[in-house]
């Protein structure tokens, strides 16, 4: 019981991170390796603002959330769309950006390095007992996840119930269809690109309440944000989060019942499976 | 002579087997120099020359960007520190390669049968995730996560050693250039829908590749193994390692045999000043390198100097043209 519990807590965390990469390589086409970089960053950045001011991480995001959205922005709008525009097609442009974005993760690695050093960076909020069915789970936990919810919750909203939500949705599903009815891709691409740095980014922040941080993380982020997004189908934000849940439970389950160190290996067992079974994921169309 | 089509060379090729050969020798006269500083740096060039040239050999023709090294090199290494107490290290290399080829078979047959960049995200956590495991596998049997590979191997004898495999790397790559394979791999990296409807087994012909690769990588781990007496996770299975060799083999070109080798002299020793000179900021330096590659130099040095010599024989068919009235 205790396991699910935490597994659901962390799966839900988890979602935001996921939905993140699925913005930008679902609507955007980018498959951005240094997706877990900019979780990272968000984690360090309510470290040190929770370090700095002593007040509640939860109003780093306030901070954390605009300037992964500008920072996003900008590493679509002038390292992103100088590769989409030389590309001769899809196959090439996959390779560019992954190439690009690994190198951006490097680089980002080693920002992260000179300002906070290679240290782990941990700080306790909330690690209080709260009880759920008798039980004891760290509210710190619970808050992220409620957290987690409402970004989710409130995504899902605004990209089913509105104008522009549209347009992202048009653009998911076929870019070059999406121009000709008068929608501006590049553009519409930007902003995806931005709000999915974004959601990581708030993501790594409410991760860092109650996960330990060092600059070398991000690749592991990536990966597990990655098999998620290949789980839930590419273009499915729903499919995405039950990955998640997927992926939290699995997690925790082997931590609990194993050992600590092998969650990344916990979640390459349920790639090979994806890969083996249904390479399209749960919820993805099967492509002729 | 009669030789049959397959082992024939034309005259080109013979200039150039001639080339290479002479190339590998004036490089191997290196440690007679009696330098210890150089000898130590030619080390490292053979190291990533025999890396990144079989990297390119899969990555190169097929465009699916494997970030793998560290994973096989990592193996390469463990089975040598790990196996030295059991049995001869000539042999520990061999079993080095037979892991190295299980395993990228067993990645292989589980990713490229897809298409997409399945294989890529696989690749990415690998060499972390075979650390995992290692570091588990230890802690469950109980030893320390640090193995001694103490040996008495001299910097000269794996500097020709390396050189070896390096020349072994280029025979290869050289047999599939002329090879089916070869022209297979080419179809794919240019179409792969192309490949599969000509009737070529395009899953087949990428894992092939792929193992060859990752086995050449395993290999190189297991021979410089005793370069550090003490071996433990974060050396063998660094995630830097994999992104200098797709750095080195881009800068270079991978679109050439020996494109791979241009990008790995200048790198290396611009590499070792960094890192003299700014041992904190690596990482950053490291990154924005390959960022400047990826952007202002996509096809390598290699494709710039194509790109210039045929300019250059633009103008002189141009001025031969005007010289002939048109009739060249």
């Amino acid at each position: 019981m205790d396991v699910i519990i935490i597994g659901l807590l962390l799966g839900g965390t988890y979602a935001l991170m996921a939905v993140g990469l699925q913005l930008q390589y679902g609507v955007a086409r980018i498959m951005n390796l240094a997706s877990g970089e900019t979780l990272v960053c968000g984690a360090f950045g309510a470290v040190w603002f929770f370090t700095a001011y002593k007040m509640s991480p939860l109003y780093a995001l306030i901070g954390v959330v605009p300037a992964a959205f500008f920072a996003n922005w900008a590493i679509y709008r002038f390292m992103m769309l100088p590769l989409v525009r030389r590309a001769k097609n899809q196959g090439q442009l996959e390779v560019d950006s992954i190439l690009a974005t690994f190198g951006l993760s490097f680089v980002a690695i080693g920002i992260l390095l000179a300002l906070f050093g290679g240290e782990f960076l941990a700080y306790s909020y909330l690690a209080t007992p709260f009880s759920i069915l008798g039980q004891p789970y760290a509210l710190n936990r619970i808050v992220a996840f409620l957290g987690a919810a409402v970004v989710c919750v409130g995504l899902y909203i605004w990209l089913h119930h509105t104008r522009a939500g549209l347009t992202l949705r048009a653009v998911s599903v076929n870019p070059s269809a999406a121009g000709l009815v008068g929608i501006n891709v590049a553009s519409t691409s930007a902003l995806a690109f931005a709000l999915g740095g974004a959601v990581s980014a708030s993501g790594g922040t409410l991760l860092s309440m109650f996960l330990n941080f060092d600059a070398s993380l991000g690749v592991i982020f990536t990966l597990k944000a990655l098999v998620i997004v290949i789980m839930g189908g590419v273009g499915d934000i729903r499919g995405a989060i039950v990955a998640s849940f997927i992926l939290g439970l699995t997690e925790t389950a082997v931590a609990t019942y194993l050992d600590p160190g092998l969650t990344l290996a916990a979640a390459y067992v349920l790639f090979i499976v994806i890969l083996l079974v249904r390479p399209e994921g749960l919820f993805g169309r099967r492509s002729s | 002579m009669n030789l049959p089509a397959a082992i024939a060379l034309s005259h080109r090729e013979q200039i150039k087997l001639l080339a290479g050969v002479l190339i590998f020798g004036a490089a191997a006269l290196l440690p007679f120099f009696n330098t210890t500083y150089w000898l130590s740096i030619g080390i490292s060039i053979a190291m990533f020359t025999v890396l990144a040239t079989s990297w390119a050999l899969f990555s190169g023709p097929t465009n699916y960007i494997a970030l793998s090294t560290a994973a096989f090199f990592g193996i390469g290494m463990y089975i040598v520190g790990g196996g030295l107490p059991y049995l001869p290290f000539p042999a520990l290399v061999l079993v080095a390669a037979l892991a190295g080829a299980l395993f990228s078979a067993v990645v292989g047959l589980a990713t490229l049968r897809i298409s997409g960049v399945y294989f890529v995200i696989f690749t990415l956590g690998l060499a972390e995730l075979v650390r995992q495991v290692v570091a588990w596998a230890q802690h469950v049997m109980g030893t320390s996560s640090g193995l001694y590979v103490l040996i008495g191997i001299s910097d000269q004898a794996m500097y020709w050693l390396l050189l070896g495999l390096a020349a072994l790397v280029f025979l290869v790559g050289w047999a599939i250039g002329r090879s089916r394979l070869g022209f297979a791999l080419r179809i794919i990296g240019n179409d792969e829908v192309v490949a599969v409807h000509s009737g070529i087994n395009t899953a087949r012909a990428k894992v092939v590749l792929f193992v060859i690769s990752s086995t050449f990588a395993a290999m190189t781990g297991a021979l410089v193994a005793p370069r550090w007496s003490y071996v433990e996770p974060s050396i063998a299975f660094s995630p830097f390692l994999s992104f200098e060799v797709v750095i080195m083999a881009l800068l270079g070109g991978v679109h050439r045999l020996w494109g791979p080798l241009v990008g790995v002299i200048p790198f290396t020793l611009l590499w070792e000043f960094i890192s003299a000179k700014f041992p904190s900021q690596t990482t950053l330096l490291l990154g924005a390198c390959f960022l400047l590659i990826v952007y202002f130099i996509p096809r390598g040095v290699v494709g710039l100097i194509e790109d210039f010599t045929r300019e250059r024989g633009g103008a002189i068919r141009d001025l031969l043209k005007r010289w002939t009235g048109g009739h060249a």
